[in-house]
């Protein structure tokens, strides 16, 4: 439950660029064909699955206070959490060149299908932010960490991927010359964000502890519906990849 | 003599209008909107930019001969981190409240694409005192705007700039609040960010044609 509860709400409510902005340079620059925006979105998702639970272990068991206690009992009292933007970065950078590689060596069809953008999610925001958000949320476990950085890349993904029809599309529209491109762009992100707001509600049932058993369900229900609608839109996208 | 060359000049300057980092180089959107509610964590982090990209242009410019060409990103991510660190822990020891605000953003710096952007444009290819420059000249433009965006937000949204109730105050029904005013909490949103920036860049780009798009 605990695990449903988080994989949604990454997802939706804390959308990564919605709610967070994170990722908005790559999001703008690489939004303007649907096929590029694919590429980048799933290189996203597997990277953010990948460093978010290596990060969390290193969090846990170097950075937090008293975390080398492992070590022996003389260690409690270290706290290196200042060290941990230093740490995280390192680890992003090597874990995108280790995943290069393996995908160059194992899968060259993907590689071929991410090209370039392998190597620039190094210093893409949403990597770094999902680290950086697991470690002030304070998650619990390695499975969780797992959970929230395979979520908050799916989210990241819906999010380019609806960008990215919707600029395809407006190509054909007559917007005023000077909102052109950038501007246009800015304003569809801004009401799209508020589109997803609603999206706030959905695991609480607004913000009121008393709710009614059918108002549970209900909600239940619609949990349900997205997560086939959420299956079925991850089979497109691989589909899409193995295109 | 002037103490700035023509050209120095316009390492400064241009960055604040016609080829600003935010609205027309689009960098450095990613860590900017969601602090911008408030204008205090708006300035705050504009001068953290300014900072981190004026010493980091310098150092990088400095080490711009020895480093290896194939793991520059990994040793410009490495300094900017260390200065980020820096200023995390100065705001952490005399601005807690501000640092909470700011959460995990003042982390985002590091991957803030202005400031890799910048190394690899400017300072990769300049002397350290042109790379200073640009540092400051690139990094106030992207203040300029975040200090903009958050006096809109902050203003509009609850009524004060800075915390001081400048329209009056809401309860007491003072100021402007007397003739029936009321703030726009939708203004303290984080999508509004997005569409006062989007309206920036309408203003900017209806005065100045020469940046109209093509698509």
């Amino acid at each position: 439950m605990e695990h449903v509860e988080l994989f949604f709400k990454s997802i939706f409510i804390d959308n990564m660029v919605f709610a967070t902005f994170l990722g908005m340079c790559s999001y703008l620059a690489v939004s303007k064909k649907v096929s590029t925006a694919v590429g980048l979105g799933a290189a996203v998702i597997f990277v953010l699955a990948v460093t978010v639970p290596m990060n969390w272990l290193l969090d846990q068991y170097v950075l937090r206070p008293g975390a080398l206690t492992w070590l022996g009992a003389e260690y409690a009292d270290y706290d290196l959490s200042f060290l941990s933007f230093i740490l995280f970065i390192a680890t992003i950078a090597t874990m995108v060149q280790l995943v290069e590689i393996v995908v160059e060596k194992f899968a060259p069809a993907l590689y071929t299908s991410l090209g370039i953008f392998l190597p620039l999610i190094a210093v893409n925001c949403a990597i770094l932010g999902g680290s950086l958000f697991m470690q002030s949320r304070d998650i619990q476990t390695l499975g969780l960490a797992f959970n929230y950085g395979l979520a908050s890349g799916i989210g990241w993904f819906l999010a380019i991927l609806a960008i990215a029809a919707i600029r395809e599309k407006i190509r054909y529209s007559n917007v005023p010359a000077p909102l052109r491109g950038l501007g246009i762009t800015f304003i569809i992100t801004g009401l799209m964000a508020i589109g997803f707001m609603s999206f706030g509600g959905m695991l609480t049932g607004g913000e009121e502890k008393t709710e009614t058993t059918d108002e549970v369900a209900k909600v239940e229900v619609q949990k349900q519906d997205a997560a086939t609608e959420d299956e079925s839109l991850a089979e497109v996208s691989q589909e899409i990849n193995n295109k | 003599m002037a103490l700035l060359s023509k050209k120095d000049t316009g390492l400064l300057l241009d960055p604040l209008a016609d080829n600003n980092p935010i609205t027309i180089q689009v960098l450095g959107i990613c860590s900017a909107l969601a602090i911008t509610a408030q204008l205090k964590a708006s300035i705050v982090m504009a001068l953290s930019v300014v900072f981190v990209l004026a010493v980091g242009n310098v150092v990088i410019s400095l080490m711009r001969n020895i480093i290896p060409s194939k793991i520059r990103i990994i040793v410009q991510l490495v300094v900017v981190a260390a200065l980020v660190i820096i200023v995390d822990q100065v705001l952490k020891a005399f601005a807690y409240e501000l640092s909470k605000t700011l959460s995990v953003f003042v982390g985002l710096i590091i991957t803030n694409c202005i400031i890799m952007g910048r190394f690899e444009a400017f300072a990769l290819g300049n002397g350290p005192y042109r790379s200073f420059l640009d540092g400051i000249g690139n990094a106030a433009g992207y203040g300029l705007i975040l200090i903009i965006v958050g006096f809109f937000r902050e203003l509009l949204g609850s009524g004060t700039l800075l915390g001081f109730k400048v329209l009056g105050d809401p309860i007491a029904k003072t100021g402007l609040y007397a003739i029936g005013y009321e703030n726009n909490g939708f203004m303290l949103l984080s999508p509004m960010a997005l569409i006062v920036v989007g309206i920036i860049i309408w203003i900017q780009r209806s005065r100045n044609s020469a940046l109209i798009e093509e698509n």
